[in-house]
């Protein structure tokens, strides 16, 4: 049975009103953002299911917008986040959907586009107490937290490409917690998600990146 | 060695190591939560600094909270607390005004410490800081509430459930009730025998307490729900500091509460299908916070309409 601390009882300390729709939000915002390797300038979301119905109540729009600017869940400039996004030259847009059906009621699509043109879809759920689980990259499905140093490697569904990820963590003493591969149709886009409970150093980012099958690589820190 | 599974078990470490219920869990956290005691100290003053300021602002500087259904009621119970003809007396006037503040402050996204959940945030530091300010707690008495309240809470998460979407409110503003009844009983010298009798006692009087959040917001009926959550917790550790026992073990309460909250309708547990929720009042203000806001409407304040 998981250890139940004290903090787990009398905490989170959190911004409300609600660990789901707000908590959950910036956390899901604050996992898309760190996966985005450039400036941001511009940020789309689409709310489905519960979150489409009462994002307005619950602050989710906000937390979202939070999330995308770096707050932490605890962090009190998530109210006056509309605000700090426009000093900071960050474009925000909203779309309620409340018709498309989603698996989980709390989901939200994020696209991040930078000046330079690059640009991220990320699809994530708040499945509940303020957890959350990335279900989606650029529309391809995949499934993690990001509760521990997760690296995501995008790369061409091609022959030895995995061993060489893990030769490379190998070789660095990185052991693997979870790994799993995702892709759409053979032969195409893949992702790789490596979890660990150790840090993951940048040499083993450059050592992967080695690779010409090698598209992007996303390292997300605990 | 200081783990415990339930109260029954919990009670014998106490008798065993001759210690409080706060003790046993802060060896606990000591044993298993890869904390120093400088650790916990400092998690402490956090816990005690966001539910000072999640207290006093909303007195000091109301806001509306997001959904507009509630903001400005801390700082009404507090003028009539001033008044100084509350019925209530001090130490239960200025509690209910401190819990009902906390979720304002929840609900227009200010920093909170959830209490165990974020809906039932206000009961624990409403009585606390009450008696902080009106008993004359000391900062140790407070940290001392927290741990024991935090053990109580974690029984009730390992054995039963604190969700309201599992087991409706009685399960959310019942078990932080529960928690401050224990934390009070241990502050005010009772042993751990009469802080398990608090919280059945507080549990009992809540039993069946459904979770119908108007416009599926945490606002009301929440915001009263934790003011009764910190009197029912005064009351009951009276009550069991006079000696009053609860013929039902902490143990079976918990247990029950969880079967209770089981057989509720699914209307009745957070969904916002039945209840205050499902009233004509409660259906029209559900339209004016949500239904508004798909259509692209900014509505007034409801308390301006």
């Amino acid at each position: 049975m998981e250890f139940i601390s004290l903090f787990d009882v009398i905490g989170p300390n959190m911004i409300g009103p609600s660990s789901s729709h707000t908590a959950g939000a910036v956390s899901i915002a604050l996992m898309a953002r760190k996966m985005f390797r450039h400036d941001i300038s511009k940020v789309t979301f689409t709310l489905y299911g519960s979150f489409a119905k009462t994002y307005r109540g619950h602050g989710t729009d906000r937390a979202l917008l939070g999330g995308i600017l770096g707050f932490q869940t605890d962090d009190v400039r998530i109210r006056t986040a509309f605000k700090i996004a426009q000093e900071t030259g960050v474009e925000y847009f909203y779309h309620i959907d409340s018709r498309t059906k989603v698996e989980h009621p709390n989901t939200v699509d994020i696209v991040l586009t930078s000046k330079d043109g690059h640009s991220l879809q990320v699809r994530g759920e708040s499945i509940g107490g303020g957890k959350i689980r990335i279900a989606q990259i650029d529309h391809i499905d995949v499934d993690f937290t990001g509760e521990y140093s997760t690296l995501i490697v995008r790369h061409k569904d091609r022959t030895g490409v995995v061993v060489y990820i893990t030769q490379a963590l190998a070789c660095f003493g990185i052991n693997i917690a979870f790994m799993r591969i995702f892709r759409k149709e053979k032969g195409g886009d893949a992702f790789t998600v490596v979890e660990s409970d150790e840090q993951i150093p940048q040499s083993v980012i450059n050592e992967i990146r080695s690779n010409p099958h090698i598209d992007d690589i996303m390292l997300i820190e605990m | 060695m200081y783990d415990f599974e339930n109260g029954a078990h919990l009670l014998r470490k106490c008798e065993k190591y001759g210690v409080p219920i706060s003790e046993i869990m802060k060896r606990r956290e000591l044993e298993f939560g890869g904390l120093s005691e400088e650790m916990i100290r400092t998690k402490l003053d956090k816990v005690f600094e966001i539910m000072d300021h999640s207290i006093h602002d909303p007195i000091e500087d109301p806001h509306d909270s997001m959904g507009g259904l509630i903001g400005g009621e801390a700082r009404m119970v507090w003028y009539h607390k001033l008044k100084g003809n509350t019925l209530s007396g001090s130490f239960l006037s200025k509690a209910i005004a401190y819990s009902m503040a906390v979720l304002e402050t929840n609900a227009s996204m200010g920093l909170i410490v959830a209490a165990p959940t974020a809906g039932s945030s206000g009961v624990v530091p409403g009585c606390l800081m009450a008696g902080m300010e009106e008993r004359g707690f000391t900062k140790e008495q407070f940290d001392k509430g927290i741990l024991n309240a935090g053990a109580i809470g974690y029984i009730l998460m390992r054995n039963s459930s604190v969700s309201g979407a599992e087991a409706g409110c009685q399960a959310e503003v019942g078990a932080a009730s529960a928690m401050a009844a224990s934390a009070l009983v241990e502050i005010m010298g009772g042993s751990p025998e009469v802080c398990f009798n608090a919280a059945s006692l507080a549990l009992s009087n809540l039993l069946g307490l459904v979770c119908d959040p108007i416009a599926g917001l945490v606002e009301a009926p929440c915001q009263s729900r934790n003011s009764i959550g910190a009197a029912n917790a005064i009351v009951c550790a009276d009550l069991a500091l006079s000696g009053v026992k609860h013929q039902i073990p902490f143990d079976e309460m918990s247990k029950a509460m969880y079967r209770v909250g089981r057989s509720l309708p699914f209307e009745l547990r957070e969904t916002a299908m039945g209840g205050c929720a499902a009233t004509p009042t409660g259906c029209a203000l559900r339209y004016q916070c949500v239904v508004g806001e798909q259509i692209g409407e900014r509505l007034e304040p409801l308390s301006k309409v």
